[in-house]
């Protein structure tokens, strides 16, 4: 399983990628869309975790041009700005699997990722 | 039809709300990184019960980020506390240039989300008004919000403050599009209604693409 990660955060997301790979899970990140979409172009991932508010590209439209590369692509979005409900709407229109809010639970994180996958 | 006190009030809760909600963020982000560190450390205490041995500088160099994010955060709170504590007083006396790059500060995710950069510019000199604190703050944050829009992805706005002959003037510079912007709709009813409660004046100067808000010395006189 090879998921991207996505957040203008590099301390949480460098982070957080160290710890999913403890857990077996193959995890790359990024900081921007910009450099999500050069990756994307690289090689097809199976998920991307990406954060709704990023400078420049939000995570949405980042969504909408990574699923043009790579129609199989997954996608669970995550924020730190307000509540899970404030964008479950927005989320679940831009077709996310699951929508959570940082700080994350890996446990929980894992959890989501495996029933994605699944899928 | 509001007053012009209805519309700084509805104006005043709408710009503390947008402060608040930008100030839960950056704390909610700090947060997130404590998070994923403390979290990295108990994973590595789980891996050393089953026998693989712990780094201490990569241990001490969790708890430096640790440490880093915390200090973060005391910031930001720090200007929570002090942003609440700007109405509480209608008329004071206050450091143009503090009061600038403190609203600066607090428009830096708005900045960062748009690919802009404010710099305001230090003064050799205090520049010492009285006015009404969180007005003034919300005209700054309202001009900038403008500014930002304006000027656009990659671009650099310089923030001066300066000592006039009546009073201050902040100058908002390098605005690169300013010419291009909807100057029929700014300033809008909102602005005008704190431009006068300030009894302050607001010009655009398009060739040189700034933005120069006017402040009197003292609001009471």
């Amino acid at each position: 399983m090879k998921v991207l990660l996505i957040d203008d955060e590099e301390e949480l997301i460098s982070t957080l990628a160290e710890r999913l790979s403890f857990r077996g899970i193959d995890a790359d990140w990024v900081t921007n869309g910009e450099e999500a979409l050069k990756k994307a172009e690289l090689q097809c991932y199976d998920l991307a975790l990406v954060d709704v508010r990023m400078p420049k590209m939000s995570g949405f439209a980042l969504k909408k041009r990574m699923a043009e590369k790579c129609p199989d692509l997954k996608f669970i979005f995550m924020t730190g700005h307000g509540s899970e409900d404030d964008y479950k709407e927005g989320a679940a229109e831009a077709g996310a699997a699951y929508y959570l809010v940082k700080p994350l639970n890996i446990e929980l994180l894992i959890k989501k990722i495996n029933k994605v996958i699944k899928k | 039809m509001n007053t012009k006190w209805d519309m700084i009030g509805e104006q005043g809760l709408k710009f503390f709300g947008k402060m608040s909600a930008t100030i839960s963020h950056e704390i909610n982000n700090a947060l997130a990184i404590i998070n994923e560190n403390a979290g990295l450390l108990q994973d590595f205490t789980l891996m050393a019960d089953k026998g693989i041995p712990l780094d201490p500088k990569r241990l001490n160099s969790l708890a430096g980020k640790i440490i880093q994010q915390i200090r973060r955060a005391e910031g930001i709170v720090r200007n929570m506390n002090r942003f609440a504590h700007s109405v509480d007083e209608s008329s004071k006396s206050v450091n143009l240039s503090d009061i600038v790059e403190f609203v600066a500060a607090l428009s830096g995710r708005f900045a960062s989300m748009r690919g802009v950069t404010l710099e305001p510019k230090p003064t050799a000199v205090p520049v010492t008004i009285t006015t009404n604190p969180f007005f003034l703050e919300n005209l700054i944050w309202l001009c900038l919000d403008f500014a930002m829009d304006a000027a656009g992805e990659g671009n650099t706005i310089d923030i001066i403050t300066e000592k006039t002959e009546n009073g201050a003037q902040v100058r908002i510079m390098h605005v690169e599009d300013l010419a291009k912007a909807p100057l029929d709709r700014f300033p809008a009813e909102r602005e005008k209604a704190l431009l006068d409660a300030l009894k302050a004046g607001l010009t655009a100067e398009l060739e040189a693409g700034e933005l120069v808000i006017t402040l009197p010395r003292n609001i009471n006189t």
